[in-house]
């Protein structure tokens, strides 16, 4: 687990997904343990249109590997502002840039409180370490 | 994604552990062994197989001798394929039924000498096999069964460039040694059964030596093999590999609630070569046809059918996503992933006989939508010979 990679910036879920804030609005993604237990992403379907909401905990997708479908889960509440299209044809940005390239969606924030039960960077390496 | 649950039991470990360790691989657990399932990724693997080479430990497969002047009507009478019709080192590929015709396991059946036989079996099916073995062994006489399954290590040489990286290090002339042949030999200076057999749908070997000297044969071949583009390869590679060549995997294809004859392996099962165990139920089932059979499953999105998945009808002509009261389940998904040959989801399944059609359009159920596919004949992959 040495080699992956957990920037201190972002907060993250016991599913595995990363919340970046900027301002009233967060960008999800799946970590970088996430992305190195799935293998090679081979498709992601997001069946989402901006201006609809989601709530937290509620399944926001499928990801696809080569071994395994799992689904994706959102950490929080908000309304859909943009889902990441180059997923389509480049699933394998899941792997090679799960924090960059490879992020999902945008929502804005409908509850910024729910950041609060997120846990930090440390705190979730600390959880991957206790798994 | 929940970290798979370690079993209960301790796994066992083949004698390429610490390569496996040092080489960075991700383990798993499969049939009770803590194996590798990928090096760097299973689609690396899978295209280095398909275009250039890779090496696989399979040393969890378990390995029966059968020796004896009974060893030859003793296997006749074990499994529905003909082992009269082996010459000494041959190789044949059949089934273990039950009276019923359900699959105990699938076998490869070596003759290496006149009356000693090396079956090779499925790594979780060891102990069954060799209790059935065994308990059958009583109606014949003279018969020395050993479970050679600890001391033996497979590696498997798979691809392209398989023959041209062995042979500088082999000592017998690998063009002699044709499909489905073996001869006992050495490489790199250990000795080995060369078999010209495999389970990926490429040309090449698997090598069976002593488990204490496996860790320098790996080491030999992955040397001698780099400059020809050779890596490691896993469970993970190999499941891919075995479904685009449409090759059975026990467990998922295979049970003791599936017969040959609906698998598509008519062709191992020899109703004339006289008894074997299961015959009549096979006769049986070849009379009235199989009630399903075994298809490939091309799906038209990119969603993956997974084994277990539900395979309905569809009288609508293949539209995805919709779901008229017409539909019925004709069927159930036994294995599936993405393919990285034929760029398409790939799958197959158990379908009722009477809808089993190529090109009949079906809908696998994938979470809560039922997503076209087109039933197709086996295999997805064969490589120019």
């Amino acid at each position: 687990m040495a080699s992956l990679n957990h920037p201190a910036d972002l907060k993250y879920s016991k599913t595995d997904e990363w919340v970046r804030v900027q301002g009233d609005q967060a960008t999800i993604g799946i970590t970088d343990y996430a992305q190195d237990q799935l293998g090679d992403v081979v498709y992601v379907e997001i069946p989402l249109t901006p201006g609809q909401q989601i709530g937290r905990d509620q399944k926001f997708g499928d990801i696809e590997s080569v071994k395994a479908t799992s689904e994706l889960v959102a950490p929080v509440s908000g309304e859909v502002l943009q889902i990441n299209e180059l997923l389509k044809d480049h699933p394998e940005l899941v792997n090679e840039q799960p924090y960059g390239d490879g992020w999902m969606l945008v929502v804005k924030l409908s509850n910024p409180a729910e950041l609060n039960d997120l846990m930090t960077a440390e705190q979730y390496i600390a959880y991957l370490e206790g798994r | 994604m929940t970290a798979e649950q370690a079993a209960a039991a301790p796994l066992k470990r083949t004698s390429l552990y610490e390569q496996h360790r040092a080489l960075g691989a991700r383990m798993v657990e499969f049939g009770g062994w803590e194996m590798p399932l990928q090096y760097s990724s299973i689609l690396e693997e899978h295209r280095a197989v398909r275009t250039r080479a890779g090496l696989f430990d399979v040393s969890h497969m378990g390995e029966f001798q059968v020796e004896g002047p009974e060893a030859l009507p003793f296997l006749q009478y074990l499994v529905p394929n003909d082992v009269g019709r082996l010459a000494i080192n041959q190789a044949l590929y059949t089934t273990l039924c039950l009276p019923t015709g359900g699959v105990i396991d699938d076998l490869l059946v070596y003759r290496l000498e006149a009356e000693r036989y090396m079956v090779v079996v499925n790594a979780a099916n060891i102990a069954k096999d060799l209790a059935w073995f065994q308990e059958q062994a009583r109606r014949f006489s003279g018969l020395q069964i050993t479970d050679r399954s600890q001391a033996t290590a497979l590696l498997a040489l798979q691809g392209p460039e398989a023959q041209a990286i062995l042979q500088p290090l082999a000592s017998v002339d690998l063009a002699t040694i044709r499909y489905y042949r073996c001869l006992p030999g050495s490489v790199a200076g250990l000795a080995c059964l060369i078999s010209r057999t495999g389970y990926t749908g490429e040309d090449g070997f698997e090598l069976y030596c002593e488990a204490e000297q496996a860790p320098m044969l790996w080491e030999r071949l992955l040397a001698a093999g780099k400059e020809r583009g050779l890596v490691p390869a896993g469970l993970g590679a190999r499941d891919t590999l075995r479904l685009e060549a449409g090759y059975c995997l026990y467990g998922h294809e295979l049970t003791e609630q599936t017969n040959p004859l609906e698998a598509g392996l008519a062709w191992t099962v020899k109703f004339e070569k006289g008894d074997f165990i299961g015959r009549e139920a096979l006769l049986r089932v070849r009379e009235q046809g199989p009630a399903r059979k075994l298809m490939g499953l091309e799906m038209v999105e990119r969603r993956v059918p997974r084994g277990g998945y539900t395979i309905y009808d569809s009288d609508t002509g293949g539209e995805s996503g919709s779901s008229g009261a017409n539909e019925r389940a004709i069927g159930v998904v036994t294995s599936g992933a993405p393919s990285p040959t034929l760029n398409k989801s790939i799958g197959m399944g158990y379908v009722e006989a009477a809808r089993a059609i190529p090109e009949h359009l079906v809908q696998v159920e994938i979470g809560d939508r039922r997503l076209a596919a087109r039933l197709v004949t086996l295999p997805f992959y064969k490589r120019r010979k």
